[in-house]
Order: structure tokens, then C-alpha cells, then sequence
């Protein structure tokens, strides 16, 4: 199962962090930092993959932006790794070209496209049509 | 689509704006807190704010929270906003309690109340918002609150597919939390038929919460297994324009596929032919579908479906009953280990790790071989050596083991920092398991040393002299190439701790040779000695005595060494006192004394490997507020052709005692010479093994079950583990629920130090924790026990030291009391025990030969200097476990004394300060009337008699 999502630029600023375990405040930034301490060492020929206490990040970076998926040791690297891929993707369009300071100011809207997408630390929906669909419901709702 | 820069909210966007503005951290600071002030007059003053405003102001101090600082006030407001009619409203009041509100917040019952009312909302949305918030959230409170009305929502006809969704996760995320709320009876196959829902998205959802289900109660579920492959089947067969949206770069439904083949790693290989056969067509398809040409270039095309890929491989080697399908698997994997993509090689080298454990594929992943090799020498992604090295020991056997070794060793010399200390130690256990010829193994051992000394633990090195004693074909090859190595220019640390200890035990195979001389010996062992650490030179020192044994010839230039002013006055106390007592044990004691004291180590008793042991030791997790089951690393240890040396698992006879740790002596906080405590401490330990086999100590001895009543009604609860510790130094004197008594002592003459060590079994604290030792009758005239106070409280888990130091006056037979008393959780609770303290432990054995024996015996001929008893054997009349008994008595075993070889001959010393007691010893067995007879005689009477009763129980 997913234990977090961290979107982080490449200094360190943390763009989205949404938790499926129970860590108090401290240990929430201490994990951040961490992560972000691994990652960003790493070059295009390293895997996508780190071992991270006991569990493994799956990263993707885009641009100036990591996206970092901490999952259980025994799961699926590819398909989390494309389960990023596919993220991205949906919000791409659904900010048209999506950029750092989309995340930003519509930081509210970020969590809204991660419940769609991902719930309880599993993978909820996976159709980009679908979820980009339910998306529109909401933006055209008051 | 909207364009969306902080559309709707500009004063949000305005305020967001600011921030980024701020040249500085005291700007930032600044502006929050300007912002702060204003929402608070706001909450505060204007009782008009509508929904936007409060929506408004609710989403900026969200923003001021995720940016890190805290916030006090505006919950009630976000609790507000969830009685909204509005989406966006609500949006933001469950999102706010989501991020910042605590299970335990005083407002729960509030917003538990809100998400009642959303969830029987007739607008899906809502029910929808309530259902995330509980997924996010998922207290126990709302797990009690929801838990029986989520599983209706989510089997309902009326109930819309997003909705659906929700409620599968959000019903796995409450089982998370309180897993006795699993849904069962009726619901058990509504909720499996989900497999079978038309929407693809309610699959993927509910495929999650069904494994979970299913990993609580397997049989109650396994009804999903013939659904799930035909689910799978549907997919897998599909072409890519069949499934529309739920094809992802022309791959059918990925993640579904990936999860349904999980799903099915929960059970064993379906029973039912015709499903079994439709999921290995299954199989089949996904592993043919890896050799078709790419459907696009794109790497989300090869990704996706490889994901598919190795997921069927792992259900594939789940399976392990397939060998055509695995071979197939290792061959594909083979493929992807020469790949471009640096993920897939490191992804098949971690598969086929797995692959290299079943019996049908470790030979073909074999061929791989130098494939892997070469990636542990050429990949630049440290992590992908990593897997190479767990591949290489994973597919290590008795066939290719000198290979991997010898590629292991080479590339240890550049390998990362990072991995050397694991890879020192797969390399030092292969090494053993598929050692034929031991000179081999050795010589790896040594190899590990020059290349990685650093590297190379306690336990490695340890190992190796281990071996080396217990292997008598092995020992000349091993002091000569210690010998050798030695030489070397620059020698590690390690080198020469081995390199002492063996040419200690065995320098005198390779005297012979004028090269290696005794004094060339110890001038090349001295020639280190003053660049290594002290305890190193404390194991020196012992090498050096021991030579004195060995090597008569060299005696003087040893003695020199010891009386040298650097050891004598070294301001280590270890060094001072090794160097004191060799020294005076080199010039008084006979050469028949020094032939005993330092006699060679005797046999280790086999066990295994402790390098093992920690290889298997996890790394420590993720501290705090884990919750959820941690799945377990898969990475597998070489488990085929075990072969070779063979393990006998019984560390569990030698508990909390780490054995290997004590294999010198040098950490041991009792300050007691390795020559004098070594030796006898590891022929005790050969004989406490034998013993407790023929006590049979499976019935625990430590439950506490046995008492007795002495005295003034004292009741004593270790009576039965008491007969133990007759022949026993080393063990657990009492165990119950809460506390754990273990005991080591070492005896010296008519001294002995006994460490006691009390564990705190329990989560909780003990408080006024006090032992103390009492003397029955006018034991305090005979015994003299001195105590060092303990800490009076005992941490959760601790385990807490105490030291006495016992000095025996004359002789005894009563046993010392140990009385414990603390308080925990309130309670007064107090023990009584009997301290292990018999009167043998003070006894020396005593060489001697048939003349003077039976010159003693008869010398010895006063009525009352005999103690005789006549008795029926009430354990097995075993030769072998006899002598154990009566060497692990403290006595010495004369052999060719008595004309009768079945009779047992024994003598000893008693020390007391007062009086030294000689002992003779005699017993003679009838297997025939299952009896024996015990003589017993000694220059004192009351010992006599004391030896005799103690003895008596034994056999």
C-alpha cells in the first residue's frame, strides 16, 4: 500500500504531502527531508527506485519537480511508478500545461485530483477520462 | 477545463502572492501573522461572514498550516463549512479537518455528526466528500460509527460507481484501523462479486479491500479466486481498443491486472482444473505478449506492461509448480538483465532472486551467471550491485560456490562502502556452507581480512577460529597461513587478532620448519603488537602464554615481554593484570600445571552460524505511528543443496548468554583471566549442553512451578531448576510472567563472582526494586557474600546487572537466599529464591594418578571421612551423560584407576579460606539392578556428606 505522496522541487520546497499512516508533525518532516535527501543525489541512470527505511520510494522527476511515491517493499514498482506517470498526466490537463505554481495556488484542487485517484493508500481510479470527468463535475459546481 | 490560477478566491490567491513575494523568512513571518490577526478579527467580530468568506479565510489558514506553522483557531469555522450546501464549501471544510484536525479533537463528535448527515445525503457528491474524509481520517471512532453502514453503501443497486469506489476503500481503510469489524456471512459474496462489476473502476477499488478480506480470512474469500481469473482472462485477452478507458498506453487495465495477480498470490495453485488451466493460459498470454514487438516506443508502453509482466512472474514463483512456466520467467528475465533501461535490470536481478529458490529454475538462472557478474562490475547505480550480490549468493550451490566466492572477493576490493560489510559476511557464509575442503574456506577467510578488514565483524572472525578448533585437518593448513599473511608489510587488526589466537592454539604444527620457529612465531606476532588496541594485545598477551606452554624454549624472551615496564604499569587495568598473572603463572606452576591450564580449547559446540543470524536481522523500521501490516522483505537466502557443515540449532540452551561474544574472554566485564576461565567455561558449556538433554529441559524449569516451604514459611519458587545448577555455572535461575532471573558466575579457587540479571519482561516500569541476600541459620559464618546495590527502578524491557562477590570461609550446606521485592503497577510483589551455591562449585579438579589415589584412599580411612549411599538411578544410566554430569560437578574424572573400567573415579579440592578439602570420589553403577553406589571420602567429614547428598541427586 502507499504509505505517502510527496511532490517536492529540487530545493526541497514541498508542494504536496498527503499521508496514509498516522505520523505526528515532527516525524512528517523529518520523512520529507529524508526523502528528499535521497532522491535528488540520484541521476537519470540510477533506477526509480529507493530503499527507504523499510519501505521503497518510487520517483519520478518532472522537471524541477520530484514525485514521490512510498510504498511496501514487496509492491509493484512499475505500476506505482506509472501510477505517477498517469497523476502527472491528469493534471496536466487539468491545468492545462501544468506547472509548479499551478500546485501552489490551487493547492486545494491537488488533494481534490489525489482522492480521486488514489484513496486509503490504494489505487482508487485509474481512467483519465473518468477522473477528469468527476473533475469537471466539481469545478462547475459552486 | 477552467483556467485555474487561484480561480475563485482571490483573496487566497492574493495572500499566496504575498508570501512568495517575501524576500525573507521574518517577511514571511511577518505577513502570516498580519493575515492571522485579520482572520481572527474576522472569525471574531463580523457574525456576517457568508460561506465564501468563510471558505475564503478557512483555505488561507490551511495554506498557513501546510506552509509549516501552527494553528489555533478556525476549526470550528471548518466544522462550519461541512453543513454547506455548496461543494466547494465543503470541499474545503473536509479538507481542512482531514490535514489538521486529530482523532481526538474535542470537535469529533461534531464533525462525525456532519459526516452522518453527508453520507445519507441524496446528492452522491456529498456522500462522496463524507466517504474520502472517513478514508483520510479513519479513526476508531469512526470505524465504531461506520463501520456496519459503509458495506451497505457498498453492495447497494441504488448506490452510483464513484460512490462505490469510495465506500470499497473507505471500508478497508476502518478494517485498517479495527479489523473486527470485517464484514462476513451474506456480505462475504456480494462483496467478492465486485470482481465482477461492470464498471472497471469499481474493480480496481474493490480488488484492494478483497485482499485485504482475504489475507484476514482466507477460506471465508476464496471464492474469489475463480472470478478473479476470469476477471484477469477478460483483460488479458482483450485487445487494447476493448477496454477504451482503462487502456494506458496501449495496455489493457495495468493496474487492475497487476492487483488481480496479487490477489491470487494469497492462495495456494487454484484446485479447480479448469481454473487453474484458464489462469496458466493467463500466464502464458502475459509471458508471450513480453515477446510481441512494442505497440509504441514510449517508455509508459514498456512500463506498463512489464509491470503486468513481473507481477505474473511473482505469482509465477508463488505458484512454483510450473516448471515450464518458470523456466520461461527466467529466460525473460535473462533478456531484461542486458536491457538499456536501468529499471528492468534491476527489477529481473531482484526477480530472479526469487526464481534462483525454487528447485525448477535455480538451475536455469545459473546460466545467468556471468551476466551478473558483469552488472556487479559495470553498474553505476549502487543499488543495482546490491541486487547483483543478493543474486549471485542467492544462486550460489556447491557447484559454482568457488566461483561466486572468488568474483565476490574481487569485487570487494572496489565495492561501495555501503555494501561491504553485508557482502563480508554473505561472502564468510557461503564460504562455510559450500566449504568441501576447509583449507579453502580459510584461506576466503583471510582473503576477507586483507581485502576488507574493516569490514570483517566479530562474528566473521570468530566463526573462523571456530572452525579451525573443531576441525583438526584444517588447523596446520591455518597457522600456516596465518603465519604467512602476517608477514605481510601491513597486516589489518583483525589479521592478528586471528593470527594470535591461532598460532596460540596451534603454532607448535609449523615449529618444525626453521622459518616459521617459535621465536620467529612470536617475534612476528610481537612485531604488531605495539600498533594494535589493547584488546587485541590482551588476546596477544594470551598467545604469549600460551607459547610459554608450547614453546618452553622461548620462555625467558616471554617472560621479558611481561615483566616489560609497558605491560606491567599499562595504564589499561586488563593488559596490567594479564601481563602480572602470566608472568607469575610462567615461573611457579610446573610444566604439568601449565599443560592443563593452557591445555588447546576444546571443541565449540556446533551451532549456527552466528554471521547468520545477523545477516537475517532486518534493518530497524519506521519509528513512530506505524500502523497497517509491514509486509515482509522478500529477499531470499540461498536455500538450495544444503550441504556441507550442518547446524544444530541450540542457542536456545545457551540463553541470553551470546556464546560467540564470550569466545575470548577479552569483553567480559568479570575480570578473570581467558587462560583460567576459557577453557573450563567452554567444557562446561559442552556439558551443560548434555545435561540439559538429560535433564530433559523441555518441561521448563524456570515456570516457577515447583516451591517448597522452608523454615518460617518462606516459600521458595526455584526449587526444581536448583538441581541444574549443580553441574552448572551459566543460566536462567527463575522466570515467571513479569521477571526474568538469569545467572553467570565464574568460580576461582574459593572465590566465585556471580552476576545476577534481572529482566523487566513487562511494558511497565518496576519501581522500589531491591534484592537483597539473606544467610539462613549460621550460613554468614561460612559463606561471606558481598553485594553491590541496583538501581531501584527497572525500565519496560531492561534488564538490570547485579554483581556479588562470594568468599567461602569454610564449608556449607545451606543455600544462600535471594529475596526481590519491587512494586509493579501499584502491586507489592516479592520472590524468594534459592541462590545456585553449592559447595562443589568451589572444588578444582585434580589430576592424579592410580598409586597416589588409592595411597590417599586409604589414608583417608576414618569412619565419619565417609559418606556412602546406595541408591536407584533415576535418569538413564548413560556413561557419556554420567562423565558430563560428574566433570560439570567440578571434579576431576580418573581414567585407568579402578580395575573396574565401568566404575567412575574422581577427585578434587574443596577450597575455603580456612581449610583446603581434599575429595575422593567413587561410583559404581549396576546396570543390571539400575542402582548405584557413591563413596565418598574426604579429609572432613561434613563434606563428605554434603558432596554426597548433592551428588546422589544427580544420576
Amino acid at each position: 500500500m502507499i504509505r505517502f505522496i510527496l511532490i517536492q522541487n529540487r530545493a526541497g520546497k514541498t508542494r504536496l504531502a498527503k499521508w496514509y499512516m498516522n505520523f505526528d508533525d515532527d516525524e512528517k518532516q523529518k520523512l520529507i527531508e529524508e526523502v528528499h535527501a535521497v532522491v535528488t543525489v540520484r541521476d537519470a541512470k540510477h533506477t526509480n527506485f529507493v530503499e527507504f527505511r523499510n519501505f521503497k520510494i518510487v520517483y519520478r522527476r518532472y522537471a524541477g519537480l520530484y514525485f514521490c511515491i512510498c510504498v511496501d517493499i514487496s509492491d509493484n514498482n512499475l505500476a506505482y511508478l506509472e501510477a505517477i506517470h498517469n497523476f502527472v498526466e491528469v493534471l496536466n490537463e487539468y491545468f492545462h500545461n501544468v506547472c509548479e505554481l499551478d500546485l501552489v495556488f490551487n493547492f486545494y484542487k491537488v488533494y481534490s485530483v489525489v482522492d480521486e485517484m488514489f484513496l486509503a493508500g490504494e489505487i482508487r481510479e485509474t481512467s483519465q477520462t473518468k477522473v477528469l470527468k468527476q473533475l469537471l463535475v466539481y469545478n462547475s459546481l459552486e | 477545463m477552467p483556467a485555474v490560477r487561484g480561480d475563485g478566491m482571490r483573496g487566497l490567491a492574493v495572500f499566496i502572492s504575498d508570501i512568495r513575494n517575501c524576500k525573507s523568512k521574518e517577511a514571511e513571518i511577518k505577513r502570516i501573522n498580519k493575515e492571522l490577526a485579520n482572520i481572527r478579527s474576522k472569525f471574531r467580530g463580523d457574525k456576517t461572514l457568508d460561506g465564501y468568506q468563510k471558505k475564503k479565510y478557512v483555505c488561507k489558514l490551511l495554506f498557513i498550516f501546510l506552509l509549516g506553522h501552527d494553528i489555533d483557531f478556525g476549526h470550528m469555522e471548518a466544522v462550519n463549512l461541512l453543513s454547506s450546501n455548496k461543494y466547494s464549501e465543503k470541499q474545503i471544510g473536509y479538507l481542512f479537518i482531514s490535514v489538521l484536525i486529530s482523532a481526538n479533537n474535542e470537535l469529533m463528535k461534531l464533525i462525525i455528526q456532519s459526516i452522518k448527515n453527508d453520507l445519507s445525503s441524496r446528492n452522491p457528491i456529498h456522500v462522496n466528500l463524507a466517504l474520502q474524509c472517513i478514508a483520510n481520517i479513519g479513526s476508531r471512532e469512526m470505524a465504531e460509527t461506520f463501520g456496519s453502514e459503509i458495506p451497505k453503501l457498498l453492495v447497494s443497486g441504488d448506490t452510483i460507481d464513484v460512490v462505490k469506489q469510495s465506500a470499497a476503500l473507505c471500508l478497508l481503510r476502518l478494517l485498517r484501523t479495527l479489523s473486527d469489524i470485517i464484514p462476513s456471512g451474506e456480505w462475504t459474496s456480494r462483496i467478492v462479486h465486485l470482481l465482477n462489476d461492470q464498471h472497471m473502476g469499481v474493480v480496481t477499488s474493490a480488488v484492494n479491500l478483497i485482499d485485504a478480506l482475504v489475507k484476514k480470512n482466507p477460506d471465508e474469500y476464496k471464492g474469489c479466486i475463480s472470478l478473479a481469473v476470469s476477471r484477469l482472462s477478460r483483460i488479458v485477452t482483450a485487445s487494447y481498443t476493448d477496454l477504451q478507458d482503462y487502456t494506458y498506453y496501449f495496455v489493457p487495465a495495468p493496474w487492475l491486472s497487476m492487483k488481480l495477480l496479487r490477489l491470487l498470490q494469497n492462495y495456494p495453485p487454484p484446485e479447480d482444473p479448469g481454473v487453474r488451466g484458464r489462469l496458466i493460459e493467463c500466464l502464458e498470454t502475459i509471458l508471450n505478449k513480453a515477446q510481441e514487438p512494442p505497440k509504441s516506443k514510449k517508455v509508459q508502453h514498456s512500463n506498463a506492461k512489464n509491470a503486468v509482466l513481473f507481477e505474473a512472474i511473482s505469482l509465477i514463483i508463488h505458484m512454483d509448480s510450473e516448471p515450464n512456466l518458470l523456466v520461461r520467467a527466467c529466460n525473460q528475465l535473462g533478456q531484461f538483465l542486458q536491457h538499456r533501461e536501468t529499471n528492468l535490470r534491476y527489477l529481473a536481478l531482484e526477480s530472479m532472486c526469487l526464481l534462483a529458490t525454487s528447485e525448477f529454475s535455480h538451475e536455469a538462472v545459473k546460466k545467468h551467471q556471468e551476466t551478473v557478474v558483469t552488472a556487479l562490475k559495470t553498474e553505476r547505480d549502487v543499488s543495482v550491485r546490491q541486487r547483483a550480490v543478493d543474486l549471485l549468493y542467492a544462486m550460489c550451490d556447491k557447484t559454482n560456490a568457488e566461483e561466486i566466492v572468488g568474483e565476490m572477493l574481487n569485487y570487494l576490493e572496489t565495492a561501495d562502502y555501503s555494501i561491504r560489510e553485508e557482502m563480508v559476511m554473505k561472502v564468510a557464509i557461503l564460504a562455510e556452507k559450500y566449504a568441501s575442503d576447509y583449507t579453502w574456506y580459510v584461506d576466503v577467510i583471510l582473503n576477507l581480512i586483507r581485502i576488507a578488514g574493516d569490514y570483517v565483524s566479530e562474528e566473521v572472525w570468530y566463526r573462523v577460529i571456530q572452525i579451525v578448533i573443531n576441525r583438526e585437518d584444517v588447523q596446520g593448513y591455518a597457522a600456516k597461513t596465518v603465519f604467512e599473511s602476517l608477514q605481510a608489510p601491513a597486516c589489518h587488526e583483525n589479521m592478528v587478532k586471528v593470527a594470535g589466537y591461532i598460532l596460540g592454539e596451534f603454532g607448535n604444527l609449523i615449529a618444525g620448519d626453521q622459518r616459521s620457529s617459535p621465536f620467529v612465531q612470536f617475534n612476528l606476532l610481537h612485531s604488531k603488537y605495539h600498533l594494535c588496541a589493547a584488546q587485541t594485545r590482551a588476546l596477544l598477551l594470551t598467545t604469549y602464554v600460551k607459547f610459554v606452554n608450547l614453546f618452553p624454549e622461548i620462555r625467558v624472551d616471554i617472560q621479558n615481554i611481561l615483566k616489560s615496564n609497558s605491560n606491567v604499569r599499562n595504564s589499561e587495568v586488563e593488559l596490567q593484570q594479564r601481563s602480572m598473572e602470566y608472568l607469575q603463572l610462567s615461573q611457579i606452576a610446573s610444566s604439568d600445571v601449565l599443560a592443563t591450564v593452557l591445555e588447546e580449547m576444546p571443541p565449540f559446540p556446533e551451532r549456527e552460524s552466528s554471521i547468520l543470524a545477523i545477516l537475517k536481522k532486518k534493518k530497524p523500521g519506521m519509528s513512530e505511528g506505524v500502523t497497517g501490516p509491514l509486509k515482509e522483505n522478500k529477499h531470499p537466502a540461498a536455500v538450495i543443496n544444503n550441504t556441507g557443515v550442518s547446524y544444530t540449532k541450540n542457542s536456545e540452551n545457551a540463553p541470553s548468554l551470546a556464546v560467540s561474544a564470550d569466545l575470548l574472554g577479552i569483553s567480559s566485564s568479570l575480570h578473570q583471566p581467558t587462560i583460567n576461565s576459557a577453557p573450563p567455561a567452554s567444557s562446561n558449556n559442552t556439558s551443560t549442553n548434555l545435561l540439559v538433554d538429560v535433564f530433559g529441559e523441555t518441561t521448563s524449569p524456570t515456570a516457577g512451578g515447583a516451591k517448597s516451604a522452608i523454615g518460617d514459611g518462606i516459600i521458595v519458587k526455584n526449587e526444581e531448576s536448583l538441581k541444574k545448577f549443580i553441574c552448572k555455572h551459566n543460566g536462567i535461575l527463575f522466570e515467571n510472567d513479569l521477571l526474568q532471573i538469569g545467572i553467570k558466575s565464574e568460580y576461582r579457587q574459593n572465590l566465585c563472582q556471580m552476576g545476577l540479571f534481572y529482566g523487566n519482561k513487562t511494558n511497565f516500569q518496576f519501581l522500589s526494586f531491591t534484592p537483597s541476600i539473606s544467610s539462613p541459620n549460621n550460613l554468614s559464618t561460612k559463606l561471606n557474600i558481598q553485594v553491590k546495590p541496583v538501581d531501584t527502578v527497572v525500565e519496560a524491557g531492561a534488564q538490570v546487572h547485579q554483581i556479588l562477590n562470594v568468599e567461602c570461609i569454610e564449608d556449607f550446606t545451606d543455600l544462600p537466599l535471594l529475596t526481590i521485592q519491587f512494586i509493579y503497577c501499584n502491586v507489592q510483589q516479592k520472590l524468594t529464591l534459592r541462590l545456585p551455591l553449592t559447595i562443589n562449585k568451589f572444588s578444582e579438579p585434580t589430576v592424579m594418578n592410580s598409586e597416589s589415589f588409592f595411597t590417599r584412599w586409604k589414608n583417608l580411612n576414618n569412619p565419619t571421612q565417609e559418606a556412602q549411599k546406595i541408591f536407584k538411578a533415576t535418569y538413564p544410566m548413560d556413561s557419556e551423560a554420567v562423565k558430563a554430569k560428574l566433570i560439570g560437578f567440578g571434579i576431576q574424572l580418573l581414567t585407568g584407576i579402578d580395575p573396574n573400567p565401568e566404575n567412575y573415579v574422581c577427585a578434587g579440592i574443596i577450597h575455603t579460606r580456612t581449610l583446603q578439602v581434599g575429595c575422593l570420589i567413587r561410583l559404581e553403577p549396576n546396570t543390571q539392578a539400575q542402582m548405584y553406589r557413591l563413596t565418598i571420602r574426604s579429609s572432613k567429614d561434613t563434606v563428605s556428606k554434603e558432596l554426597c547428598k548433592l551428588l546422589h541427586e544427580l544420576f
